[in-house]
């Protein structure tokens, strides 16, 4: 069953970003932007947590929960440190993903042929 | 009737999209659930190793995103994002495709103007404005609502 959540949920989010790339000619970048950012709204105006109970990775794989992630990062860390917490809170969230990202980027163009097409 | 190239296209724009629309809509949703259901498969595996709740969702991300840059290195991942569009650019392994493949593709401008440089150059808007809305909703938690103390 949580499967079937996770799986319907995340598929939809997609459906939504098709049907963006189709009618609109959003690019990429811009679709991944304007994800993230519904998802920092979304998550602030405490929409997403429910999404979240619900689906679980399908609400959280998708682009959107990296969204999701920020502002949950950023409540604990105005919650813990006050104004500081502006600053130094929301990244640590979801620095595992970005991270990971560029490691494994950087590994792979090491590992690449410096003349070969992908 | 005499049709000019123009109105042709825009004939043929007219009639194709809801079938295209229809057809891209369903890989998207194929492949984008796909990744999502193995997002949760992933979760509970580490939940299963003793993972708490939010590093097992870390460690799902991090699963996932080296799966996305495997598949980009192997070119699977273009191979399959051209049917399923949406459904592999957005879940977080389109994030992570979007970071590997420019820092591949540069790779023969060098390690620092290539790679470092144009590594985040599809992924580098969605961190910066995800960043701002973040700093906004901050601000407006700390000034804004007494909750946020």
């Amino acid at each position: 069953m949580d499967y079937i959540a996770a799986f319907i949920t995340g598929g939809l989010i997609c459906v939504l970003g098709q049907i963006l790339i189709d009618l609109t000619k959003m690019t990429p970048a811009r679709i991944l932007t304007a994800f993230v950012v519904s998802g920092v709204a979304l998550s602030a105006l405490g929409l997403w947590e429910p999404v979240v109970d619900f689906a679980g990775a399908g609400a959280l794989v998708p682009i959107v929960g990296f969204g999701h992630t920020l502002a949950q990062g950023m409540k604990e860390s105005v919650a813990k440190e006050g104004f500081i917490g502006i600053f130094t809170g929301g990244f640590t969230a979801c620095a595992g993903g970005v991270r990971a990202s560029l490691v494994f980027a950087f590994i792979a163009a090491l590992l690449k042929k410096p003349n070969s097409r992908e | 009737m005499k049709t000019s190239k123009k109105e042709y296209s825009r004939m043929v724009e007219k009639a194709s999209p809801p079938s295209r629309l229809v057809k891209n809509c369903t890989w998207a949703f194929m492949t984008g659930g796909s990744i999502c259901a193995l997002g949760e498969w992933l979760y509970r595996f580490y939940m299963n190793m003793g993972f708490i709740i939010s590093d097992a969702r870390l460690m799902s991300s991090i699963t996932l995103v080296g799966l996305s840059a495997l598949f980009t290195g192997l070119g699977w991942y273009s191979r399959l994002a051209k049917r399923a569009g949406a459904g592999t650019l957005v879940p977080i392994t389109g994030f992570a495709n979007a970071v590997v493949s420019p820092a591949m593709e540069f790779r023969s401008e060098g390690l620092i103007t290539g790679v470092g440089a144009k590594m985040f150059v599809i992924a580098g808007p969605v961190i910066v404005y995800g960043v701002l809305a973040s700093v906004v909703y901050g601000l407006i938690l700390f000034f804004v609502s007494p909750m946020g103390r």
